[in-house]
């Protein structure tokens, strides 16, 4: 039954220099889920790094849980242009890594919903489901800020998952 | 860690050609079904992953509980923990003596929108051990939803050679949810 190897790295970046826009795309639809690995730094407090879709902000809606090392909690945020990864205490200069998992993305039947873990020491760690009310495949993943920039050295990794 | 375990088993031992490879495949078609059953799992692997897409019948946009049964076992030797957000607060909950393992939520869509769950079922084949069940699971209908973690406990050291997965309530599941099974090799 098994079908050899199934994880696949597709394409890594090493940020040369800062940015706030880290882009994955023309994501061929071999895959049954794509798995997004990233360890990074950002350049400024506050700066909210988050994650869209096909290269089109908004159609996404968010719930998340998180943690602080003194309390937990929940949100919920909708009608934004992208799906934010914490809650925008993050601090500059700290390693921060994120697991963004989208299964079943390339077909063209359902909503595309992803879930995600984000950790950065210094605000909270989270876990937060995320879905975009968009049925069409999910042809590119991009990474981006509210403010400031992933700081060079981040590194980024997208993997396809194939099931048999 | 564990969603990923493939991956760095793979970069920080002696290298494995295939340390993360795919069981079998189930894609619900129309009409739906209710019992999704994985049989005859190999013992070759240390782990296992169950990926889910999963929606049924309720058309509620509610949230109904994932079972999972291994070896066809109905005795009552699961329990489970579980935390959950719902975009407003946070709940936790703990349950003994269940006749069924939980893994998640189905999404009780009205539309298209379908729940994720990454579920490791952890030293899967081990005569020596229970089975310890975690699993990642979320759905949101923007503007409700939830973000959930469960821990299972299978009191039974059989090794586990079958998952049945059905909805709470009975719920058909319905077309287009996908399962994935997984095994994770050791080195």
């Amino acid at each position: 039954m098994a079908a050899g190897s199934t994880y696949t790295p597709i394409a890594t970046t090493t940020l040369g220099s800062a940015t706030n826009s880290v882009n994955f795309t023309s994501i061929s639809g071999t895959y049954t889920d794509l798995v997004l690995v990233g360890s990074f730094q950002t350049s400024a407090n506050g700066t909210n790094p988050g994650v869209y879709f096909n290269s089109s902000t908004g159609s996404v809606s968010q719930t998340s849980l998180y943690g602080n090392g003194s309390a937990a909690g929940s949100f919920r945020l909708t009608g934004y242009g992208f799906i934010f990864f914490g809650g925008g205490g993050d601090v500059a200069n700290v390693e921060s890594n994120i697991i963004i998992h989208i299964q079943n993305y390339s077909n063209t039947t359902t909503n595309k919903t992803s879930l995600i873990r984000y950790n950065q020491t210094s605000e909270a760690t989270y876990a937060i489901v995320a879905m975009r009310n968009n049925t069409a495949a999910i042809t590119a993943v991009n990474l981006t800020t509210q403010a400031g920039n992933y700081k060079a050295g981040s590194t980024f990794t997208l993997y396809g998952i194939l099931s048999a | 860690m564990s969603p990923i375990l493939g991956v760095w088993a793979s970069q920080n031992y002696p290298r494995i050609t295939s340390s993360y490879e795919s069981i079998a495949t189930v894609t619900v078609g129309a009409g739906g079904s209710s019992t999704i059953t994985f049989s005859s799992i190999p013992s070759t692997y240390t782990h296992l992953q169950l990926r889910i897409l999963g929606k049924n019948n309720a058309a509620d946009n509610g949230a109904w509980n994932i079972f999972l049964n291994f070896n066809s076992s109905a005795s009552t030797s699961n329990t489970f923990h579980y935390l959950l957000g719902d975009g407003a607060s946070v709940s936790a909950g703990a349950s003994t003596g269940n006749t069924h393992c939980i893994a998640g939520v189905f999404a009780g869509s009205t539309t298209t929108t379908f729940s994720n769950s990454i579920i490791d079922i952890l030293d899967y084949k081990n005569t020596n051990k229970y089975k310890t069940i975690r699993s990642l699971n979320g759905v949101d209908f923007n503007g409700s939803g939830s973000m959930r973690f469960y821990s299972n406990l299978w009191q039974s050291t059989q090794a586990i050679s079958s998952i049945d997965i059905t909805s709470e309530g009975s719920k058909t599941i319905t077309q287009y949810s996908h399962f994935a099974l997984y095994g994770i090799k050791g080195s």
